[in-house]
């Protein structure tokens, strides 16, 4: 959790966070509240979910919603943004193979 | 530099020109202002169409060019070899269907005019058309199969036209802006960038909606505006739409004068395995900005067609100009007011599947050989067009 700001000195939000789970290909990952589920995903270490149609591996791109690198399931929803996706407790994140056949 | 020929714009019909002209020997420059293939060949949906023009001049240049393709496609991947990207060309066809009771009627009749000028066409039932596109909305009132229709990824068609062009001795000079123009008495003989004077005995101007300008920049009048479509772009997803599917109100959009908003359905897949979703028409200038209620109007009008894109993810949208001529009729060929420029656009949506052989018509008429098609009904000289330009008729 050392990549994520310390609450006490965040100017914008100076609460201590609750923490929160989600869950990513069936793997139990912690998190804490007000992190896109980009955010959650760095802050543990991981860097890269999606494979392209070309066999590459792609994580957070642009992080603002522009570029489409970062997008997996979430809830049964396909394609969602991470960077933009706000983690709710509980989220079943699936991540895209885009080198097998598309849903 | 000198030059027999200089082409200002290196979209796809600059592009097919420069290629035809350099095929014949001639020496040919292409200029543009940006890079190749960045502005309205960029932004369509490659479409080679035959179903949506009405028996006349246009529609028999769109068959003679559905006939063209395959040949073309065929000798550029032979040409630049397996290293190129591949065009995408897809004889699909499409399935133009009216979603409404009054729509029906005129779609039937218009597929029957187009079948008395030749083109191939099959009234559908319901069960018909949902056995091509299982997942269009039952409730279709009328559906007529075009098998002629195709698609292209027009970025690659482009560039592979321009690499073939290269190999024909063509040189591309991006980023040059033509800024002037070079006259020995009234004849035109060349054009001048900010760093170049290019003498040429024969200037082209293909620069799509840009061409009215550019034809402004060289002392001419030419009547080409731009006219502003958007379209969505999907998730990737297993293949749905097999054809190229719209609804019978494109052609009347396509055909309209008004310059306000206009949307029509018009739904294809992509070998990339999105779907992207036209279309809309709507004379803004080259106003740019993004504009969320024609977004909008187009999504609500696909799920007319396709209900199943209600839970499809939109990943992207994009826009561009389309170079709208007020008679509807593509410009090729010499303006009779200025000796040595000539002129290649005016293809509203069509350029795509019309730039090969526009560049054919062209040429044929440039270096004096037979053109395969009557060049009179597309000369800048004739009668529809005179009324809109700047001092009357020729």
């Amino acid at each position: 959790m050392s990549a994520i700001v310390p609450w006490e000195t965040d100017p914008i939000r100076p609460d201590e966070p609750k923490p929160l789970h989600i869950t990513v290909d069936g793997t139990r990952i912690e998190g804490l509240q007000g992190q896109s589920i980009a955010g959650v995903l760095l802050a543990h270490g991981t860097t890269e979910w999606r494979t392209t149609t070309a066999g590459r591996r792609r994580g957070v791109f642009c992080g603002i919603g522009v570029c489409f690198d970062c997008i997996a399931a979430v809830n049964g929803e396909s394609d969602v943004r991470l960077c933009l996706r706000r983690a709710n407790d509980g989220d079943t994140v699936t991540t895209q193979d885009d080198t097998k056949e598309a849903p | 530099m000198n030059a027999d020929v200089v082409v200002i714009g290196a979209g796809i019909v600059g592009a097919a020109c420069a290629r035809a002209l350099a095929r014949t020997g001639l020496r040919v420059v292409v200029v543009d202002r940006g890079a190749p293939a960045s502005a309205t060949s960029a932004r369509g949906e490659g479409n080679l169409l035959v179903s949506d023009k009405a028996p006349g001049p246009e529609l028999d240049l769109a068959m003679l060019a559905a006939r063209h393709w395959p040949g073309l496609a065929a000798s550029l991947a032979d040409e630049l070899g397996p290293g190129f990207p591949d065009i995408e060309y897809d004889p699909k066809g499409g399935v133009v269907v009216a979603t409404t009771e009054e729509g029906a009627e005129p779609l039937r009749a218009f597929a029957d005019g187009q079948a008395a000028a030749g083109v191939e066409v099959a009234h559908l039932t319901a069960r018909e058309a949902l056995s091509l596109e299982p997942h269009l909305n039952p409730a279709i009132t009328a559906a007529v199969h075009y098998p002629q229709d195709a698609q292209l990824q027009p970025v690659v068609a482009t560039e592979a036209l321009l690499a073939s062009a290269r190999r024909a001795g063509v040189t591309v000079l991006p980023h040059q802006e033509v800024v002037g123009v070079v006259r020995e008495g009234d004849r035109i003989t060349g054009v001048r960038t900010a760093t170049e004077t290019i003498s040429a005995p024969s200037v082209v101007v293909a620069a799509g909606p840009w061409s009215g300008t550019v034809a402004g920049v060289l002392g001419a009048d030419l009547p080409v505006r731009p006219r502003r479509g958007m379209v969505l772009v999907t998730a990737r997803m297993a293949q749905r739409v097999f054809h190229k599917v719209y609804d019978g109100d494109y052609f009347g959009a396509t055909q309209s004068a008004d310059a306000d908003l206009q949307t029509s359905s018009v739904v294809e897949s992509t070998p990339g395995g999105t779907v992207l979703i036209g279309s809309s028409r709507q004379q803004i200038g080259f106003d740019d900005r993004l504009r969320v209620h024609v977004l909008a109007e187009i999504a609500k009008r696909a799920l007319r067609l396709f209900p199943f894109l209600a839970g499809t993810p939109v990943i992207r949208a994009y826009g561009g100009f389309r170079p709208y001529v007020p008679d509807h009729l593509p410009v090729v060929g010499p303006d009779p007011r200025h000796p040595g420029l000539w002129y290649a656009t005016g293809h509203e949506g069509a350029g795509i599947g019309l730039a090969g052989v526009t560049g054919d018509l062209l040429c044929a008429q440039l270096t004096g050989t037979a053109p395969a098609i009557d060049p009179a009904p597309f000369q800048p000289s004739r009668p529809s067009l005179a009324a809109h330009l700047t001092g009357g008729a020729a």
